[in-house]
């Protein structure tokens, strides 16, 4: 006879935070108190988005880093974004525009207040230096029709062939020379120092160093890391306004040394509600996670033991698994060969080949891909490349939709569905390849 | 001896499928999901047992060669029975009618409501076996659409004679039917199975003279328990069930698997339900090698042909004959359910002819479907076309034409028990679990 049970509510546990937690949450907070005071400090600031960001060029002319991306990714997880884009849609931006864009120019509208509930300057420069993304360029040309300010568009040229030639690093050397630079100096009134620049490239480059070790820890089982939801807070500092500070250096140092001790006590990951449960699915994930509904989704992996051991996301600010770090012997070189590496500017071949590569390294069951509605910088060719992943692996991919900050396209009973229609394929396969054997 | 059951609950509908040890299909049951999955899945699991009864009966006789023809017995054995137990809901939806008068509006007019209750019922239970006879039609098998539309029309008259205000006695059992009906009927199964027999035996010429032989094969068979060895529930309701986790599964996983016990040789599988559509491959030994469905959006699935019955004020099985008439499909992009009724106002304003528009809707489905197909790896021999909207003609005459225009000749399977595909993969799971195979894996 089925024994039948009524599954009990969990009680409400408060959310388990690390050191490392503390330290980032504590360096955003004064990050956006500088910039809230900007305008009685007189501080100047930059506009500029995650992927290519140029921070240790931007600290160079004493200019805030302000990301728009991250503005409406905090909009997102605070659950205001859903306002924000229906203003922009008031004003008259389609419903199928990217919603960072929208969530950002209906917060303008609204006033333009930040995560620490004050309002957020007005840039004073807007230095576009990534151009992977073609929504990029037009989000920027919105905000210079709103602020009537300098703006710096720098081409990168994508790696359509695969690699990086000295032509393209020549190419953008000289944007740099020619154009950003000479116009940064001119808004900020701070002439530039190439050795300063080095002297932050070297702080960069130890913080990566520390990155990669904690992202790699993935490769223990069980993973003492999730590489996608827990990994999206350990780019935080990186893919943004720390990489080249003090700062940055000291949570990375943290936050590898509580990597490394979880490692050594064989600890999975923390989750929102604390220490995760048994290892029973490792994953990789392609394309960005909802933040409208982000602990909603991160707990329908962790609550099924399923963590990810690897992903796409955390590369779009610097891919640095294969050995980049920021050079300062090569002050300007390297941050052309910085921008033209990020994930989004690799051809589709090479996004495979690193999925695939990822699968075999971090010993995952397959690979999960997360369609955004709103991002075809992301989502263009994404189920041929699940179909190659899935050729060459030979473990099963599953897809799943949702959307970056709109919360309306975020089904919980569509996505679970799938997810647990995933899982028990994984479980299925596994038991079908014991079988055979 | 031991059965495994498997549970699909749909937004529609929810089945159930009966399966013994050596994976051998004993019985189907079928109810309305209602707005309570547990309920629906109490009753139709229920009538998987009864079905399941009905396969014991048929197997205790045919073995024993009894001279009587075994389909005519067995049907009438079967109405006799569904009589019995519509005739055991409509004495708990009189009790509960009357144990809803109350309130100020009662305390007056109370015995006259009660007397005219009593005669509605002695009305609906005179004209019962009417319903249960050889041949009648019966718009639906489910209690409330029979009971209902009788007990209005009775009420009514009944209303009228006594000078009664007719909504006093809608108001009972508007207030008393969904009581009723998510309470699976109470009794006995047996002793409504030997009831129904007595109503054949007394009735049917044909097996008097075996009448002993029968009774003593019934009660051989009725001793037999089946008992209820494991569980699996599946479908969108699956979360709301009370179910520990092992006893779920995937309603991917169980169409597919489902499909392949039907199938053997089916690598695609396509699945339209009430609110999704879903596209599935699956290997040789039937597990899933990858999927796609609609997103959050249920256009074009079997809920969008609902509204379109709505709208055109026709039942949901008349669409796709009338979509048949047509030879000249509309051509209709859009199958977003909420415009649905708009874009069919709109096109009959245009003189567009019912068929036309119809058919062209049935081919927007299909289209829509088959984007979610080639998005989860295409068409591969064998297809197999599952769900609801797999008993709708025209839907199928236009999957038929576009596979082959897309792939070419490929074997399109149809099981006429389709709509089962997923209660028999729950099933099917159900039994692996029990002989050790938590995962589901087949040894």
């Amino acid at each position: 006879m089925t024994v039948i049970v009524t599954p009990k509510g969990a009680p409400a546990k408060p959310v388990a935070k690390d050191d490392s937690m503390l330290k980032q949450k504590a360096m955003m907070a004064a990050h956006y108190d500088r910039l809230s005071n900007a305008p009685e400090t007189g501080d100047k600031v930059a506009s500029t988005f995650v992927p290519g960001n140029l921070n240790e060029l931007i600290m160079c002319f004493d200019l805030l880093n302000n990301l728009p991306e991250v503005n409406a990714i905090q909009s997102g997880l605070r659950r205001q974004s859903g306002a924000y884009v229906l203003e922009a849609e008031k004003i008259g931006h389609s419903e199928d525009v990217c919603t960072y864009v929208k969530s950002d120019i209906g917060m303008m509208a609204k006033g333009n207040i930040g995560p620490n509930g004050r309002r957020l300057p007005d840039p004073d420069v807007l230095l576009l230096s990534y151009t992977g993304c073609f929504t990029f360029m037009k989000w920027f040309e919105l905000l210079r029709e709103q602020y009537k300010c300098e703006t710096i568009m720098m081409h990168t040229p994508y790696m359509g062939d695969g690699k990086i030639t000295k032509n393209m690093i020549d190419y953008m050397v000289k944007q740099l020379k020619q154009e950003v630079i000479p116009t940064l100096e001119r808004i900020s009134g701070v002439k530039f120092d190439i050795d300063r620049l080095r002297e932050y490239l070297k702080k960069s480059s130890k913080a990566e160093d520390d990155l990669v070790r904690v992202l790699q820890g993935a490769k223990s089982k069980p993973s003492p890391i999730d590489a996608y939801f827990g990994g999206i807070y350990y780019i935080g500092p990186i893919f943004g306004a720390f990489r080249g500070t003090d700062d940055a250096i000291e949570y990375y140092r943290f936050l590898r040394a509580e990597v490394e001790e979880r490692i050594a006590e064989g600890k999975g990951p923390v989750t929102p509600d604390g220490d995760m449960g048994k290892e029973k699915y490792r994953l990789v994930v392609e394309g960005p996670p909802n933040y409208t509904n982000f602990r909603q989704f991160w707990k329908m992996f962790y609550d099924e033991g399923a963590v990810i051991v690897a992903s796409s996301y955390t590369k779009v600010g610097g891919v640095y698994d294969y050995g980049f770090r920021h050079d300062p012997d090569k002050p300007l070189e390297t941050l052309a060969e910085y921008c033209l590496g990020v994930y989004t500017n690799r051809s589709l071949p090479m996004r495979i080949d690193m999925l695939a590569n990822y699968i075999d390294e971090y010993q995952a069951d397959g690979l999960l891909i997360n369609s955004i509605k709103s991002c075809n910088s992301f989502s263009a060719g994404q189920l041929l490349i699940m179909r190659e992943v899935e050729k060459r692996t030979g473990k099963p991919a599953a897809f799943i939709e949702s959307d970056l900050v709109d919360p309306r396209y975020f089904s919980a009973a569509n996505i679970k569905n799938r997810l647990e229609s995933y899982f028990q394929m994984i479980e299925q396969k596994r038991a079908g390849v014991t079988a055979a054997a | 001896m031991k059965t495994f059951v498997g549970i699909d609950l749909g937004s529609t509908t929810t089945k159930a499928v009966l399966l013994d040890e050596d994976r051998k299909v004993i019985g189907h049951g079928i109810t309305n999901s209602r707005s309570n999955y547990a309920t629906a899945a109490r009753v139709a699991s229920q009538e998987a047992y009864v079905d399941g009864q009905f396969t014991l009966f048929r197997r205790a006789l045919s073995e024993a060669h009894a001279l009587i023809d075994l389909d005519t017995f067995l049907g009438a054995l079967e109405r006799a029975f569904r009589l019995e137990q519509f005739l055991e809901q409509l004495e708990d939806l009189e009790q509960t009618c009357i144990g809803q008068m109350q309130g100020e509006r009662f305390v007056k007019a109370g015995p006259a409501v009660k007397e005219s209750l009593a005669e509605v019922f002695r009305r609906l239970r005179e004209e019962a076996p009417e319903l249960y006879a050889p041949g009648a039609k019966r718009k639906s098998d489910f209690f409330r659409d029979i009971a209902g539309s009788r007990y209005h029309s009775h009420a009514e008259a009944v209303a009228r004679d006594a000078k009664l205000p007719y909504d006093l006695l809608l108001n009972v059992y508007d207030k008393s039917i969904i009581e009723v009906e998510n309470r699976p009927p109470a009794g006995e199964l047996s002793d409504k199975f030997r009831r129904a027999l007595g109503r054949v035996l007394a009735t049917e010429p044909s097996v008097k003279a075996a009448a002993a032989n029968i009774q003593k094969m019934i009660e051989a068979a009725l001793a037999i328990v089946l008992e209820e060895t494991y569980l699996v529930g599946t479908g969108y309701g699956r979360v709301t069930l009370p179910f520990s986790k092992e006893h779920i599964r995937s309603e991917i996983l169980c169409h597919g698997l489902g499909a392949h016990l039907m199938y053997p040789m089916t690598r695609t599988v396509l699945d339209i339900g009430g609110q999704d559509t879903k596209g599935i491959q699956v290997d040789a030994n039937g597990i899933v090698a990858n999927f796609q469905m609609n997103d959050r959006c249920a256009a074009g699935c079997g809920r969008y042909l609902g509204y379109i019955a709505d709208e055109m004020n026709m039942g949901l099985h008349e669409l796709g004959p009338m979509a048949m008439k047509s030879d000249k499909p509309a051509r209709i992009n859009s199958t977003c359910t909420v415009f649905a009724g708009a874009e069919l106002r709109d096109r009959l304003s245009l003189g567009e002819k019912r068929e036309d528009i119809l058919a062209g809707l049935h081919r927007a489905i299909i289209l829509r479907a088959i984007s979610i197909i080639s998005r989860s790896g295409g068409v591969t021999n064998e297809f197999t076309f599952t769900g609801g909207v797999a008993k709708n003609e025209a839907a199928v005459r236009e999957l038929r034409k576009v596979i082959r225009e897309n792939y070419g000749e490929v074997t399109i399977n149809i099981n006429p028990d389709s709509i089962y595909t997923g209660a028999l993969g729950a099933a099917e799971f159900a039994r692996r679990a029990h002989f050790g195979q938590a995962d589901g894996s087949q040894q």
